[in-house]
């Protein structure tokens, strides 16, 4: 065994071709990262670096020697780059959309890209249609006595968009078996538990099995490296990303039906049936694919959405929840008696989470506070107020009327949000006045998922029987 | 001698559609003439020529199309054409103009406006 090795080790002077090569593909591989950087403007680029080396190592050099040499006169990618976006400024609002389709005439679509597109393409129709395969069976969209389709619209979704993710980061099998084990008994529960179809613990179930089967498809995500923070954080991020896509491209879909409709109208042909059995539930299922797909191809090409939005909407709702902190303490004796109260409360929870969450997680770990990060804080704090003001107005009645199944969900996520956002507060406070870094906030949302990830499963699984299914 | 960066970058364009106007050219033989015709005055960074190559053909100035070179590789061979052809003799025009006043200015200043000299020591006073 030992004999061989140091003969193998001598071989390798010998091999400076292969490095050459290694080290242009590097090259190449980094050009290709740049925006406004086309696979055919790097074959251009990759052509002559070739020949410059070619020529140098004729008049003496090694072939290290001429790349240096031939990458150092071709200059630097940032500013190669840039006169290229420059140049060819519609490139980069195209590269935004099609991340190379195929037959894009300028640039020979690399094919792992091509293989992409019909890879996306597949697995969007197969999961399109297979909401339609219960339809086989007798499951009418239209008549659906047994509620089976509130049941298990989320194991469509969720299952078409982590079938992209296990394909596309190539998880291992042992990470897919177990995801998918989890998430079956989680749906098979949900279908076998003997709901009182009128009740609320069915709707409560089939939400929170929602959650938990989109944070499994989030495990595919992180290619099943779900202990990782920043992992974690990539998956939340990439929620909000897909949250405005699929609601963009419902936005084309709405325009889709409402022509369908109106253009057979004209005709006197009624077609809702085909839009209520095929067009809208086959187009959501394959817009969920198409937008993660769509996150994916843009990622890197420009500004992520929602960072932007939440700095946009941060000092919006800051103003909302301190208007609240004032009213509330004036219309005490009018205070909220019905139980969308709390509903309406955890709402506003969550979205003042998710804009703290979604400002952090774009936020240049380096940079100190600003003025923004003060606003953040206002609008945390307010938070907190608010959810404290309306708690003690209503523990009260609650005894009163006793616990329903609802009031003891939207209790109970209410001190989820409330424990998160004292922490949030308390970390931003230490963050502004300079004593902790940003990261810790980071690392605290990250850390906080599997709790979600618990609560919802508890709500699945336990919650039901609690209360009776009913 | 050093060529500063504005110099080389409004030179350029002029530059590559000569050379093309001799005819089909690609990239790195382009920027090898340039060092010829210069003498190696003219410094390219080389990435730098695909850019202006791209944005040329944007404006129609030249064509290219991807050919196959001695060793094998694939290549963009680039063209000029009509409007390209058009674009050069503007940039002669202009840079013969140029030239003529520069040489105007600095040769024949001293004849053509005596009072120049005048106004120069007024100021160093």
């Amino acid at each position: 065994m030992t004999p061989t090795s140091p003969g193998k080790r001598r071989a390798t002077p010998s091999a400076a071709e292969p490095s050459f090569e290694a080290q242009v593909g590097e090259w190449r591989a980094f050009a290709l990262k740049r925006r406004g950087v086309t696979a055919a403007d790097a074959d251009e680029l990759e052509g002559h670096l070739r020949d410059q080396a070619a020529d140098l190592q004729q008049s003496g050099l090694s072939a290290d020697e001429a790349f240096l040499v031939a990458v150092k006169r071709l200059g630097s990618q940032d500013e190669i780059s840039r006169e290229f976006a420059r140049a060819h400024s519609s490139r980069l609002w195209k590269q935004l959309v099609l991340a190379g389709p195929p037959g894009d005439s300028d640039a020979p679509a690399s094919a792992p890209r091509r293989r992409e597109f019909w890879a996306v393409a597949i697995i969007a129709v197969a999961a399109a249609l297979a909401i339609k395969v219960p339809a086989l069976f007798g499951q009418d969209i239209a008549r659906d006595p047994h509620l089976f389709y509130p049941r298990n619209l989320a194991a469509f979704v969720a299952g078409g968009v982590g079938a992209y993710f296990a394909w596309k980061r190539q998880v291992r099998a042992r990470t897919v078996l177990g995801v998918s084990a989890l998430a079956a008994i989680g749906i098979a529960l949900v279908n076998a538990y003997p709901f009182e179809l009128r009740g609320q613990t069915v709707y409560l179930a089939a939400l929170h099995l929602g959650v938990v089967l989109w944070l499994l498809a989030g495990v595919l995500y992180a290619a099943g490296d779900w202990r990782s923070h920043a992992r974690r954080m990539d998956v939340i991020r990439f929620t909000g990303e897909w949250f405005v896509y699929v609601n963009l491209l419902g936005l084309g879909g709405g325009v889709l039906i409402g022509l369908t409709l109106g253009a057979f109208g004209l005709f006197g042909v009624d077609t809702s049936g085909f839009v209520d059995e095929w067009l809208l539930p086959c187009g959501l299922i394959g817009a969920s694919v198409v937008a993660a797909w769509l996150v994916e191809a843009k990622q890197g090409v420009i500004e992520a959405i929602v960072p932007v939005l939440s700095k946009v909407f941060t000092p919006l709702f800051a103003l909302l929840l301190l208007a609240l902190v004032v009213t509330i303490p004036l219309t005490w004796s009018r205070g909220p008696l019905d139980r969308d109260a709390l509903v309406i409360v955890d709402l506003l929870l969550a979205v003042v989470l998710g804009l703290a969450l979604y400002a952090t997680s774009a936020r240049d770990s380096a940079d100190s506070a600003g003025v923004f990060d003060w606003l953040q804080l206002v609008l945390v704090a307010a938070a907190l107020v608010v959810d404290g003001l309306v708690l003690a107005n209503m523990i009260g009645r609650i005894a009163d009327y006793g616990f329903t199944a609802n009031r003891t969900v939207a209790v109970g996520e209410n001190l989820l949000l409330l424990v998160n956002l004292a922490w949030t507060a308390w970390l931003g406070w230490r963050f502004v006045r300079g004593k902790r870094g940003v990261a810790a906030l980071e690392r605290w949302q990250t850390g906080y998922v599997p709790v979600y990830f618990a609560w919802a499963a508890l709500v699945v699984v336990a919650l039901p029987p609690l209360f009776h299914f009913a | 001698m050093y060529i500063p960066k504005d110099l080389v970058a409004a030179s350029a364009a002029p530059m590559v559609l000569g050379l093309l106007a001799e005819g089909e050219s690609y990239g790195y033989a382009i920027i090898k003439s340039v060092r010829e015709v210069s003498g190696g005055e003219i410094e390219w960074t080389d990435g730098l020529l695909y850019p202006l190559l791209h944005r040329l053909e944007a404006d129609g100035q030249v064509e290219s199309a991807w050919g196959v070179a001695e060793n094998g590789r694939r290549r963009k061979y680039y063209r000029i054409t009509p409007r390209g052809r058009g674009a050069l003799d503007d940039h002669r025009e202009q840079w013969r103009a140029v030239a003529a006043a520069l040489g105007t200015a600095w040769g024949d200043a001293r004849r053509l406006t005596p009072h120049l000299p005048v106004v120069q020591e007024g100021f160093a006073t």
